[in-house]
């Protein structure tokens, strides 16, 4: 940073300034943008999970009052999505993902037909005269039966209905290890399959711009510029004739930040009609035929030593991947994952990994936050507290003589590990349970007969993935860099523009303190603009905890671009030499004479408006733009989580009485917004713990079609965090920052389940697989008793 | 205001709409919720849609002074009730003492839920001047917030009361 200017903003808890307008009902979703002649539309979904289809007859459709008109596969001739991994045949298959389903449907609620009308009820009025005829075939409704000799096949060029199928890091002798071994343990865990669930369902408004000669799609994506690319190969454009624009967004957490099926079906109908059209989704199409995630099975061995050293991991892991791969992560996001990055934060010298995503008649997955770490973490963080049981250690002792204490670590998965506190953020975490109390208060609740249980999580995050570590991953489109442009009008106010996607994250605020404090403005001069492919020069959006480490770096490096110019020309209006001068807020002076200075006013004013005052070849106008990728390994944020549990006879309800969040994010940009990153991500990992699943029956119907039937925890379920910060800084970040948007929720199931099989130890009984129902923990209490 | 044809005088109502002391009138289909209306006739869209079935309660307004769901209200059913939405919150361009307390504890994050949540507690401290934080927590629980765990949202809306209770100190 500009040792002149920096630490004013960065690490202070400014207010948010996003807030005035949603707090006012001024903030503006993508249901609240109308346009003249604006039509509506909604899809005619399969109601089988498998089959051939037969027939589509939309005339009646097109007789109901309002319909203006309906669209079938065959009538609308778009392309497919496609996403890939460079991979040969035997560790990937590609398969492709249609808008419009043409013959053969493969889960319950994909799209088959757009109907359009006048008002969104007309528009379910004519999703209700469709005719559609199906040839049923056998659903598959789980990995198992996926993975069953002689099972039907989702696609038939995957052959075991697998898609993805790695195996990796086979150290040599890892048999022998186990042979060996005085302690081995194992986790079979299965997770339930979960909705990311974003508030504000998806949607798109889309509109042929006749004097630009493109069409715009406003539509609420974390990653606009990739929506871009795959609606304008769908459509038949040019990338130039498609420009996305994001509204304020109602949340993502990954379910928006693959390209979906219907935003370019809406596109399509407004280009044939020549008339905007706005799509939202309803909550039962969000719930069944959106995207999902975290439907995964482990079978886990781990090889201790007599001392609790681990020796080695032995995984294999099934990923539910539903019917299709989503763009541009394919299929693979889960299982590779999982497999490069289970060793977590512990020294392991031995590991083997088998890695598989299979397809099967249920909607298809997205990433979630946290993808797969959520699961491995829990997997990891058992059989950590399991060996601890069998060798008679303490849960965390046995952590502490396993965690990586000194860095950079390169682990045996490969990957280096930048520093963090791992050790310190887990004797923390112990010791402010101990002093709390809550160690004496579980014993004394035992021998009440009363069900208290102490769980713990021991983690780290990478965030700030670049594009080494998504090549690494072989896909065939690689995300990482970030490109941000920063410039300076007249008055002196600033507009940054970066290529990430806020969607509830705070950027406009904090990447905005990036820039301010290097500059040396204030706040209220810095103005964020993102979301809007015809402003922004290119990124690749909001996901994998990406924005601070990769898009708060490009937005600092093009602030300190546009710092150098205005040194140039400073200097020059100074009648000075560039190493003369120095940057100080708001002005350059000389150092030699501090009273002698010209503002940033001055040197815009010059820039722009009296240009034959610029130096001999300085450009007008005031602007930097600048990249930033991550060519190593990215940074790892760590945590540990500690939690106390009560579990009621009678109800089988679990209560949380107390949740500890020891977090290290480096140095947090802005520490309330860190502190919400927190908390709302260990709501949502209690959610997966506890609550949140979607169940799919025998006929591949899924069970959740309302909030009636998948259970949202409230405010009565999710309890107050205490959160305690420590501070190991990025070296490569300007400002020190990691990313923060992921570790709640990759910590909260390992924690919650542990607390939940601590409080169950004196029955003997184990529970691995999540959610951990209220009727799971009741059975276990009767059982004991 | 839905749509217009030969077919609207006997399929559509003619209804008066008292929002935030204004007075609508309207000709709209009977099935068209409160909710629409207020979104895409009247143009107040602060008031968001999460569920359409009434357990997200993004779209809590007030109805006669009381929190209610606008999905799950036909227009119709609203003729004659006082209706208030967030966009009667702030005082132009100031925000209300509630907002400033969601501000100040960092209550939102994507701003979704939000305006459900305001709407709710502006409802429950009317009636509730000085609840206990237990009580606050089970009000809350009524609506869904995805973002930010909920603790914040309580602690804003306790802060609020607290507050309010400093300035009117007959109240307690």
């Amino acid at each position: 940073m500009n040792p002149a200017t920096s630490g004013r903003l960065v690490g202070s808890s400014v207010r948010r300034r996003e807030d005035p307008r949603l707090l006012t009902g001024n903030g503006r979703f993508v249901d609240d943008i109308t346009l003249p002649g604006m039509l509506h539309a909604q899809f005619v979904r399969s109601t089988v999970a498998h089959a051939a289809v037969t027939g589509i007859d939309l005339d009646a459709v097109r007789e109901v009052r309002g319909v203006v008109a309906a669209f079938d596969a065959a009538d609308l001739a778009l392309g497919d999505i496609s996403a890939r991994l460079d991979r040969p045949l035997h560790e990937f298959v590609p398969t492709d993902m249609p808008i419009l389903a043409r013959d053969r449907v493969r889960y319950v609620g994909e799209p088959l037909a757009v109907v359009v009308a006048r008002d969104p009820y007309a528009a379910e009025d004519g999703i209700e005269a469709a005719k559609v005829t199906y040839d049923v075939m056998t659903p598959v409704v789980s990995d198992t039966q996926a993975l069953a000799s002689g099972a039907p096949r989702v696609h038939e060029a995957a052959a075991a209905n697998t898609l993805v199928d790695v195996a990796m890091f086979a150290t040599e002798g890892i048999d022998d290890v186990f042979a060996a071994a005085p302690c081995v343990v194992r986790v079979r865990t299965k997770t339930g399959r979960q909705n990311a669930l974003p508030l504000e369902t998806r949607g798109a408004v889309a509109a042929w711009d006749a004097k630009e000669d493109q069409l715009v799609l406003h539509t609420c994506t974390q990653t606009p510029h990739q929506v871009r690319t795959v609606a304008a190969s769908c459509l038949g454009l040019d990338e130039r004739a498609v420009r996305v624009v994001v509204p304020d967004m109602g949340g993502g957490f990954g379910q928006k930040c693959v390209v979906g099926r219907e935003e370019i079906a809406a596109a399509a109908a407004a280009l044939r009609l020549g008339r905007p059209v706005k799509w939202i989704e309803d909550r039962k199409d969000a719930l069944t035929a959106s995207f999902l995630a975290r439907e995964q099975r482990y079978d886990v061995r781990a090889a201790f030593d007599a001392d609790g050293a681990i020796l080695a991991i032995d995984a294999d892991v099934v990923c539910d991947m539903g019917a299709y791969s989503c763009y541009p992560f394919t299929a693979g996001i889960e299982p590779l994952m999982a497999s490069a990055e289970m060793p977590s934060v512990y020294k392991v010298p031995a590991y083997r990994v088998r890695g598989r995503a299979v397809t099967t008649n249920k909607a298809p997955t997205a990433p979630y936050r946290g993808v797969s770490r959520p699961q491995y973490v829990m997997v990891v963080e058992r059989l950590m507290e399991r060996a601890a049981r069998e060798l008679g250690l303490d849960a965390v002792e046995i952590r502490r003589r396993n965690v990586i204490t000194e860095f950079p670590y390169t682990g045996i998965n490969r990957i280096t590990y930048d520093p963090g506190s791992y050790l310190e953020s887990l004797d923390l975490c112990e010791r402010v349970l101990k002093d709390e109390g809550w160690y004496d208060a579980r014993d004394a609740a035992r021998r009440e007969g009363r069900h208290l249980g102490i769980g713990y999580s021991c983690f780290s995050e990478r965030t700030g993935y670049g594009s080494t570590a998504f090549a690494a991953r072989k896909m065939r489109v690689v995300p990482g860099f970030d490109i941000a442009e920063v410039r300076m009008d007249t008055t002196g106010a600033v507009t940054v523009t970066s290529g990430t996607q806020n969607h509830g994250q705070s950027h406009e605020t904090t990447l905005a303190q990036i820039v301010a404090d290097e500059l040396g403005v204030e706040l209220a001069k810095v103005r964020l603009h993102q979301g809007d492919t015809d402003r922004v020069t290119y990124g690749w959006g909001t996901f994998a905890s990406r924005s601070i480490v990769v898009g708060g770096s490009a937005v600092h490096r093009a602030a300190a671009k546009l710092g150098d110019k205005l040194v140039e020309i400073g200097a020059h209006l100074l009648d000075a030499k560039p190493g003369e001068v120095e940057r100080v807020p708001g002005r350059i002076r000389l150092r030699d004479a501090p009273e002698r200075a010209v503002t940033y006013a001055d040197i815009a004013d010059a820039a722009y408006l009296r240009s034959h005052l610029l130096p001999d070849g300085a450009e007008p106008g005031l602007s930097a733009v600048a990249s930033f990728d991550v060519f190593d390994d990215g940074t790892f944020s760590n945590a540990t989580h500690g939690v106390v549990v009560e579990l009621h006879e009678g109800t089988g309800r679990v209560e949380i009485l107390r949740y500890i969040c020891v977090e290290d994010c480096g140095v947090a940009v802005n520490p309330q917004v860190v502190e919400g990153q927190c908390r709302g991500g260990i709501a949502q990992g209690i959610a997966g713990a506890l609550f949140e699943q979607i169940t799919y029956d025998a006929q591949g119907e899924p069970s959740a079609t309302s909030f009636m039937d998948y259970k949202v925890p409230t405010a009565w379920e999710i309890p107050d965090v205490a959160i305690h910060h420590l501070e190991t800084p990025c070296a490569f970040t300007s400002t020190g920052a990691k990313g923060a948007g992921e570790g709640g929720t990759i910590g909260a199931p390992a924690a919650v389940l542990n607390a939940v099989n601590d409080a169950l130890a004196p029955t003997g009984v184990e529970l691995d697989d999540t959610p951990v129902t209220p009727e799971t923990v009741q059975r276990a209490l009767e059982n004991a008793s | 205001m839905t749509e217009t044809g030969t077919a609207s005088r006997e399929t559509h109502l003619l209804l008066t709409l008292d929002v935030n002391g204004e007075r609508h009138e309207l000709v709209v289909e009977p099935r068209r919720t409160l909710v629409d209306v207020l979104r895409h006739d009247l143009g107040l869209t602060g008031t968001h849609v999460g569920c359409e079935h009434g357990i997200c309660g993004a779209c809590t307004i007030l109805a006669d002074g009381r929190p209610v769901r606008a999905c799950l209200m036909f227009a119709a059913q609203a003729e004659g009730m006082a209706l208030r939405t967030v966009e009667s919150l702030a005082d132009g361009r100031q925000l209300g003492d509630l907002q400033q307390a969601f501000t100040e504890h960092h209550a939102l994050q994507c701003g979704f839920c939000t305006p459900g949540f305001l709407m709710l507690a502006e409802g429950y401290l009317a009636e509730t001047p000085d609840p206990a934080k237990d009580e606050i927590r089970e009000v809350v629980a009524a609506n869904l917030c995805r973002c930010t765990g909920y603790q914040p949202i309580v602690e804003a809306i306790e802060h609020c009361a607290a507050r309010r209770r400093a300035r009117n100190p007959k109240e307690k």
